[in-house]
């Protein structure tokens, strides 16, 4: 899934260290010639004094803007490449840049890692925000704990609640399933199928029906019958649509879910930025599940959503069965972007 | 549309394009960089995004612009020549018996686009039925047969029988008195052998004549090897995009395009049966780069000069009649809605950011001052002070106005001449539109 990334990144490492090579030679030249070619040398190359002087006492070469230039631009096409929205990813080329350049860098040091170490400290920082452990929330919760499911139309709310479900089914929590898409066309059954064979109750009305009601009558389901989870499906709405982010809004504040959990699709380029955005701003969210990740998608929407939300991922979707959903987890992804 | 960031960024290299004087190659390398970035972001595919710019540098650099012609607009209209010959054509649809089988990723709205097919079909006097060929999803049975069913289409499926070729077969069969037979089928992706040897089967037995490819406009990067892999399994003839009425740029489904070497036969823009909308190039690439409406700009450009038509010099010498104001509203209007030559205009990019809102009430406030300024005598127009109050009192019969509004057409246009007496000697005749933008603006009734 991170193949061409790697390629990418091995370009850029290699770069950064042929320039960093490149200059302690140039260092290394000027310093053997005569004192009169030292000085236009000087004039011509502003600082190299400074950096010569580095070299001599402290063994170091200091990269500046030009000499990253290209590879930093060769690192955004492949952060790009791999779906990290635009903004996002010129964000994290220049906290990588601003962590490069002036810097003065020794020369002994493994190159290569100077520039992998700069881009994994950058990730990480995207993907680590407000951690969250839903395993340990959900175990000091009072129950029973409301998690309500939004997300655009077609990103798999209804398949990855029942993934959840069976998630939470075998760390043996009990589950009741609210379904709340009581707008879309077979929603209601398609639900009831998985509920079916997971052997959870679905509570449900008829479509059309009052969504808050629905999840209100799951929640006061679980309280009758000592229930720890309610997972409660709502219906895909594109964020441009204005009546329907209100409705979302009256159905959290009738709800008061304890998570609300935003679910996006990993083959989302850069409107996964605009959505998230949109929506955390209308309901904030505590975190995401990222879906069809084993679409052979590059993974960047994880870390355009992170960024944009500041909220972590929480689970990734891989595939179409029950037991097809990973927990998320920041070092893992940024392993497998960065292959080490 | 909002102006966004991506609208913007371009937009500021187009202005840069628009000051230099002259097209060389440093100018033209910034702004086929931010070209770049514009396509990105809209989630063209990276390597498309490279070998377009290249071409356009190219093209750029050694093509004269056309006569009257700034480097500005020579760059645009050789970006939007790029991008309508991938893109330029629509699907053509024939309204007689056929086949059409619609495939794509999971949830990227093909039921929902099945039924809305349907619709169009039969809207066009046919008559179509709709098969269920997926046989996977939970549910998908159901969405189809409650869709078809409030449109009285005929739906066939098979609830239970999981062998989806078997199914389509039986369902081509039970169907074939209809015209249009539409077959949808489950989600999948690349990598999923096993469900693409399942479309293949599918497709041997419907010899669909049209293979639509369902694509979501939010997908990205991976838009086109999926696209490849769907294009060799069953040879796609065209791409359905959907959810265009989000704020996805839909880049991912032009590489699509550009992939299967086919073109884009409808876009989804809604959830209702009816959203279901023919392409249009011009308004899909304007879009994908966050522009004003290209084409029209680069037409209109050249037909009305907007420029030209303003006597500027005349207005700041303090010669500025109501009828100046009443060509310059339709020199406007002539551009198209007020919004998008706002955003079309170099001003657009100039930072000044003006809500929908403020669009409208401006908009219907510049309509009704053009229905009173109908309403006057050419002698009123050029010698607004010799309305009086009874002659407000005819205007306002005769233009089916308040009285009210006539009175404030004309302290707007007094207040109009007097900001553009104040701007004379300003940068040496140069107007600043920004600021002179920013004057105006009030007058005109929006907050711009």
């Amino acid at each position: 899934m991170f193949n061409r990334f790697k390629e990418r990144l091995a370009g850029f490492k290699q770069a950064v260290t042929g320039k960093i090579e490149e200059k302690t030679e140039t260092i290394e030249e000027d310093m053997a010639m005569p004192e009169a070619e030292a000085d236009t040398a000087k004039a011509s190359r502003l600082g190299l004094a400074s950096r010569a002087k580095s070299l001599i006492f402290e063994q170091v070469v200091v990269l500046d803007e030009k000499d990253l230039e290209d590879p930093l631009w060769e690192l955004e096409l492949a952060l790009l490449e791999s779906d990290v929205a635009l903004p996002v990813a010129e964000e994290i080329v220049s906290s990588i840049k601003e962590d490069l350049v002036g810097q003065k860098k020794k020369v002994l040091a493994d190159t290569g890692s100077i520039a992998e170490e700069a881009l994994r400290s950058a990730l990480l920082k995207v993907l680590s925000e407000n951690t969250f452990d839903i395993d340990e929330y959900i175990e000091n919760a009072k129950k029973p704990v409301k998690i309500v499911f939004v997300g655009v139309n077609g990103t798999g709310k209804t398949t990855s609640i029942s993934k959840v479900a069976r998630y939470l089914m075998d760390r043996e929590y009990s589950v009741v399933i609210a379904a709340g898409d009581t707008f879309r066309a077979g929603a209601i059954e398609q639900i009831e199928v998985h509920a079916n064979n997971l052997g959870v109750r679905l509570i449900k009305h008829k479509t059309g029906g009052d969504p808050a009601a629905v999840i209100f009558d799951a929640v006061e389901y679980a309280k009758a019958h000592h229930k720890d989870v309610v997972l409660a499906d709502t219906a895909g709405r594109l964020h441009t649509n204005i009546n329907l982010m209100d409705q979302m809004k009256k159905i959290v504040r009738v709800t008061k879910p304890d998570l609300l959990i935003f679910v996006d699709e990993a083959i989302a380029g850069n409107d996964a930025v605009e959505r998230a955005r949109q929506f955390n701003e209308t309901v904030p969210i505590e975190g995401t599940i990222l879906t069809k990740t084993d679409a052979d998608a590059k993974g960047g929407a994880a870390i355009s959503i992170a960024h944009i939300t500041g909220k972590p991922v929480l689970f990734l979707g891989t595939g179409q069965d029950y037991p097809d959903l990973v927990k998320f987890d920041p070092d893992w992804l940024v392993d497998r972007l960065l292959g080490s | 549309m909002v102006l966004d960031s991506l609208g913007g960024s371009l937009r500021g290299a187009l202005k840069k394009l628009a000051s230099a004087g002259r097209i060389d190659k440093q100018v033209v390398d910034e702004a086929v960089k931010d070209i770049q970035r514009a396509l990105l972001q809209a989630d063209v595919n990276v390597k498309l995004v490279m070998n377009l710019s290249n071409k356009i540098r190219e093209r750029a650099l050694s093509e004269k612009p056309a006569a009257g012609m700034n480097p500005r607009e020579h760059v645009i209209n050789i970006v939007y020549q790029e991008l309508i010959s991938l893109v330029g054509k629509s699907t053509e649809i024939a309204l007689r018996e056929q086949r059409i089988m619609l495939v794509g990723l999971q949830g990227s709205g093909k039921t929902t686009t099945a039924a809305k097919l349907a619709t169009f079909f039969q809207r066009k006097g046919l008559r179509p039925a709709v098969i269920c060929g997926d046989t996977f999803r939970a549910g998908a049975y159901d969405q189809l047969k409650a869709l078809c069913e409030k449109q009285d289409i005929t739906f066939y499926g098979d609830r239970g029988n999981l062998d989806a070729p078997e199914v389509v077969r039986n369902g081509l069969e039970a169907t074939k008195k209809h015209d249009v037979l539409i077959i949808d089928t489950a989600g999948r992706h690349a990598l999923e052998a096993d469900l693409i040897q399942e479309m293949k089967d599918i497709h041997a037995v419907t010899h669909a004549d049209q293979k639509f490819l369902v694509m979501d406009a939010a997908i990205g990067q991976q838009a086109s090897d999926q696209a490849r892999a769907f294009d060799e399994a069953v040879g796609i003839t065209g791409v359905i995009i959907t959810k265009l009425d989000g704020t996805a740029k839909g880049g991912g489904a032009l590489s699509a395009v550009a992939e299967t070497n086919s073109s884009v036969a409808f876009i989804g823009v809604g959830e209702t049966p009816n959203d279901l909308e023919r392409f249009e190039a011009d308004r899909f690439i304007s879009r994908l780069l966050g522009m004003g409406d290209i084409k029209s700009l680069i037409e209109r450009a050249q037909e009305t000069k907007l420029e030209e038509e303003i006597d500027v010099e005349a207005m700041m010498r303090g010669r500025f009649t109501l009828k100046d104001m009443y060509k310059q509203m339709e020199a406007m209007n002539k551009m198209g809605p007020l919004k998008q030559v706002m955003q079309m205009l170099p001003l657009g990019g100039m930072g000044i950011d003006v809500s929908d809102k403020d669009y409208q009430t401006t908009k219907d406030k510049l309509d009704r001052y053009r229905v009173v300024m109908d309403s006057m005598t050419d002698a009123e127009l050029e010698d607004p002070k010799m309305v009086t109050s009874s002659r407000v009192k005819r205007i306002s019969r005769g233009s089916g106005t308040p009285p009210e509004v006539v009175r404030e057409l004309l302290k707007s246009h007094r207040a109009m001449k007097k900001a553009l007496k104040s701007m004379r000697g300003m940068a040496g005749g140069k107007m600043d539109m920004k600021r002179m933008m920013k004057k105006l603006g009030p007058m005109m009734g929006g907050k711009m």
